[in-house]
Order: structure tokens, then sequence, then C-alpha cells
């Protein structure tokens, strides 16, 4: 079995050894310090820590002040409200003049789990990947994140890392080194490639190697940074499989799977199929419970994966 | 004699009031440039046949009384890190804040005649990544006061002596986040903060006390942790004595309460709601810079 971790864990830790490296470095909060981990920041450096209290919005067209000032500011909160009540902060105060500030809210997707649809979002990455300039991230795992919240410092404009309320399975170890901007293969195949971000990176591992015995060669790729996207990557692997199943724990609308359908549908139009929460809002429930009432298990993959091989095998 | 504040003013700002020694003298030159900006106003807006005349034209003597006395700042080194921030967060009165700019030194006036053009650096609202000078990036009501009150933290936490002054509008205060972003300001004893709310009672629909109210302005300002200095914002004794109070007040924003009128400086626009986003005609311009020139010299 393998380590579980919640890539929110990352934050608090990340920040800390950016606030050694980083005297510039802020860090604002809107009410949720111990959710979100910043707590452990406001611990280490309590003169650089602001509890906005319950107030996102504020908190986002703060970040952008400060960043005026010539500080690097990460922000907290969960992703609903960060991504959804901020919105147009983050847009017109924060990218518009493409200012430093990393926008890393946790409790993103379905894995937020029992408080259920007002608290979960499916619409963030969708949100985010639609502002001119802004980078967005959404890491595999606990040492994914840790390396993409560190490295969002090195960046010169907004960055938003989308984070996780749930310990989830990790991939990668301390060793992993993070590059923005780059799609990770994590497996050869030749069949279909499958494209994941987030949780759903380790259920394509799973659902591959099922395939395996089935006979399909599956090659899976992580997507940790959907914006600027790997478009080189993505059309080399689909040029070679001629499918594609893109996996997120996200609406099916306007994230990933929309990115690469996007880019497909111009550079290499192939079967592809989108495995996500179908245009619907969320519930209670726990993790695991929700991740196989929305269809985001392994098994979704892989009938994904048969439904477009059927289609693709079909005669014109 | 009165400390006239521009002696605080470092060797190398802008010290174009310190050779001043009397009031009556400094104000007719802040007359004279607050004259000058409200022409350049009619002006932009006329040719560029859109744009908001009435907020910028109430908003002109407090920003010439910014830009000509109050902040100490260098035209010439736009990013001294010393300097004071203005940040204009009623940002539709990009016009006042623009022709402040050209008279300071920091764009050429020629520039003013290309506003909301499409290759202009001017920008319909105030873009600090295009304009020398702007400080931020505004437009979208109420994110100016909250980006200042983050300002005005970040010099704090840098133990600057450099003061954040931030235009807020009547109609403007309708926007939640300006709450938020008061709460905040005063919880953390933000002294080094000013803002102005240039309070001319009228915003694109009608007026402000019809549409919703922000009376009691003073109470609720008072009631948020603010110290309250209540001003006519056509006088710039009362402007200038505002900025001087605000200046000795410790632990504690600033809010000076401007009462302005919407037009200001242009008769047939005081008071007249419609002058809040529309450009006057051609002839309406000629006649506006007329009625200015006639009213005394242009700074």
């Amino acid at each position: 079995m393998a380590e579980k971790r919640a890539t929110r864990e990352a934050y608090g830790e990340a920040l800390v050894e950016l606030g050694h490296e980083y005297p510039n470095l802020v860090v604002l909060e809107a009410d949720l310090a111990k959710s979100t981990t910043t707590i452990k920041f406001k611990k280490e450096f309590p003169d650089r820590f602001f509890d906005c209290g319950v107030a996102e919005q504020n908190m986002m067209a703060m970040a952008a002040g400060l960043a005026a000032t010539g500080k690097i500011c990460y922000t907290g909160s969960f992703a609903i409200f960060a991504t959804g009540r901020a919105f147009e902060q983050i847009r017109n105060t924060i990218s518009y003049p493409r200012f430093n500030v990393k926008i890393c809210p946790t409790h993103a997707g379905i894995t937020v789990g029992a408080d259920g649809a007002s608290h979960q979002t499916f619409e963030d990455i969708a949100l985010m990947r639609v502002i001119p300039g802004m980078t967005v991230i959404s890491p595999a795992d606990f040492y994914e994140a840790k390396k993409a919240i560190k490295k969002a410092a090195e960046i010169d404009g907004p960055v938003f890392v989308r984070l996780g309320r749930a310990a989830v399975p990790t991939i990668f170890d301390d060793s992993y080194e993070f590059v923005p901007g780059k799609a990770i293969k994590l497996q050869e195949g030749s069949d279909v490639t499958l494209f994941a971000t987030g949780v759903m990176v380790e259920a394509c591992l799973q659902a591959a190697s099922n395939l395996k015995e089935q006979g399909v060669n599956a090659e899976v790729f992580n997507i940790s940074t959907i914006k600027p996207l790997d478009e080189k990557a993505i059309i080399e692997s689909v040029m070679k499989t001629g499918r594609a199943v893109v996996a997120e724990e996200h609406s099916i609308i306007g994230g990933l799977g929309s990115a690469i359908a996007e880019l497909l549908s111009s550079e290499c139009p192939v079967p592809l199929a989108r495995v996500g929460i179908r245009d619907l809002f969320g519930r209670s429930g726990e993790p695991e419970e929700l991740m196989r009432y929305y269809g985001l298990t392994h098994i979704d993959i892989s009938q994904a994966v048969k439904i477009i091989m059927d289609r693709s095998q079909r005669p014109k | 004699m009165r400390d006239l504040g521009s002696l605080r003013h470092e060797k190398g700002a802008i010290l174009r009031t310190q050779t001043i020694t009397d009031e009556r003298t400094l104000i007719e030159f802040l007359e004279s440039k607050a004259r000058r900006i409200r022409w350049d106003i009619i002006k932009m807006i006329g040719l560029a046949r859109s744009g908001h005349p009435g907020g910028s034209l109430s908003a002109a003597d407090i920003v010439a009384t910014l830009y000509f006395h109050e902040l100490r700042h260098k035209a010439e080194e736009p990013d001294w890190p010393e300097r004071d921030r203005f940040v204009l967060s009623k940002g539709h009165a990009a016009p006042v804040l623009y022709a402040a700019l050209a008279e300071s030194g920091y764009i050429d006036r020629e520039d003013l005649w290309t506003l909301r053009k499409i290759d202009s650096h001017l920008q319909g609202h105030p873009d600090m990544r295009k304009t020398p000078g702007v400080e931020l990036s505004t437009g979208s009501l109420g994110m100016g006061f909250s980006a200042s009150v983050g300002m005005a933290l970040g010099l704090k936490i840098d133990r600057k002596e450099s003061r954040v002054y931030v235009l807020l509008g009547d109609g403007e205060s309708q926007e939640g986040i300006v709450w938020e972003a008061s709460m905040f300001a005063s919880q953390h004893g933000l002294d080094n903060l000013v803002g102005i709310l240039d309070y001319n009672n009228m915003q694109i629909d009608g007026l402000v006390s019809e549409i919703v109210d922000i009376q009691p302005a003073a109470a609720k300002w008072t009631a948020f942790g603010w110290h309250v200095i209540e001003i006519d914002g056509h006088k710039f004794d009362e402007i200038m004595g505002a900025f001087r109070e605000a200046r000795s007040v410790k632990s504690k924003p600033s809010m000076i309460i401007a009462k302005t009128v919407k037009g200001k400086g242009v008769s047939f626009m005081e008071g007249i709601v419609d002058f809040h986003g529309k450009a006057p005609s051609a002839e309406e311009m000629e006649k506006a810079l007329a009625e200015i020139e006639a009213s005394g010299p242009l700074g």
C-alpha cells in the first residue's frame, strides 16, 4: 500500500522553507490557516503572516497591493472561495498587472468529502485557465505539490496551484524535480494515451496496469502544468497511439479534458474521451465513495478506453 | 505662518511649492494647477469622444493638492522607493490622474490627446504597466482601495516612511470589499494610509442618496475604526489642512470625506448626473475650455 498524504500538507511545509529563502515573502490567509496548513508559516514567521478574516476578495486585492511593494505574496483559503468568490480580484487586480501573487488554495475537487457541494469545486481549473498569463498547476501528490509550490516563487507573475484536502496515494518522492510546463511521461504505451492530473494520475496508472492484462498498452502522462500546456509532448504521444483519454477531478467542461480536446481537435484529431465530473454539483460523502459515485475511478478510465477503442476500430 | 507641508519634502523630490512661503500664494498656485487639470480633462475627453468628465472634475482640486503639494514623488524617477503612492481607486476618473501626471512631467502633454485610442498608452482606465506614474491598474471599483491597504501594509513591513493616498468614489463605497478592507486597515493600525472620499453624491444611475445611500458616511468610517476628517473638497486650505491632520494621526488610518460637486468648474456640467460618463460635444468642449480659461491663469 502506497503512502498516503494530502497535497494541502505540502503547503505549510513549503511555505516555511520558502520563508527562510525569501525575506520578502508574505502569506495572507482567510480564516482557514489550520485547514490549509498555512498555520505552519504563521508559527515560524508571525510578522509576515496576515489573517484577513473571512474576506477572500479583500485578501486577493490586498495581495496585489503587497506585490506592488515588492513582496511575493502567497494566499490561502479553499479553492471554491479563492477562485470563485475572488475571481474578479484575481483577474483584474492580480493578473492584469501581472503581479507576483501565488494562489494555492486547498480543498479543490470532490475529495473535500462530507462538507458537500458548497465547499467542493470542479470549476477552479476552468476559471484560472481562462485568465491570460496565469500559470495553472495541478499536482499529482504531496511531493509534486511541495515542489510546485516552491517553484511558483521563481515564476514572476500569478500562479495557481491546486491542492486537495484528502490523504491520497503518493507517486513521487523527495528526489522528484518539478519542471513547470513539462508533461511527465510515467509509462510508455502504444494503443492509447491517458492524460491525467491531480489525484487521477494514480487512477490512470492503475487503469493502465489493468488494461495491460487485457492486452491494451496504455501510455500514461501526468499533466501537472495545465497552462502553459506541453503541446509538443501531447501531440507526439497521440500521433503514436492515435487515441486519448483525459482524467481529472474537475468538471469535464473547461478543465484539462477541454484543454487537450482544444489542442488535438485543431492539431491532431483523434478519438478522445473525458473522465471527470459530468456537469454536476457535488454532494456529501466519503472521498472514495464520492469518487465512485461521480465516475472517477480506474474502472471508469478503463471503460472510457474500451469505448474509444471500439469506436476507432469501427469501419467508416 | 502655518506649516505648509511641502517643507518636509526630501531633497530631490518634487519641490514645486517649496519656495512659496505664504498661504495665499500657495492657494493661487494650486488653483492654477487645478485649472490646468480641468482644462486638460475637458480637452482629452472631448477629443476622445468618450470618458467620465463629472467625477474627474469633482476630484481635480484634491488631485492637484496631492501632486503639487502633499505627495513626495519624483517624475524623473517614477519607481523612487521612498515615494508616496497615490491610487485612483475610482479608476473611471483616469483623466484627472493623466492630467496630473502630464503636469508633473511623468508623461508628455501631447499624449493626453491620444486618450482611449488604439495605439495610446492612456487606457480608458489606468494601467500601471502602460503609463509611468500610475501606481495601480484600477477600474473595477473597490479593488484599488483594497490593494491600497495591501500597499500600506507592505510599506509598514519594510518600515518605510512612504504614505499611501487612495481616492475613493461615493458610489464605489457601495462595494462590499471597501468595508472588508477598511476593517483590515484599522485592525492593523495603518496610519500611513489616507483615504479621500470624493463625495459628489452622484453615480451613473442617479443620486447616491436615492439609489443606496452611504449616509451616515462619517459615522460609518468612525465605527470602522478610522480617523475621519470632513472637508469641502474644493477649498484648498481645507484639503491641505486635512492632509496635515492625517499625517499627525497615529495607529489609525484616516478618511477624508470631501464634499464635492460633480462636474465642478464647468457651469453646465455641475450637478448634472448625465456627465458622469458622457463626453462633451465639440461645441460643449470649446465652451467649457473658454469658461475655464476665463476663470484665471492655467498652471
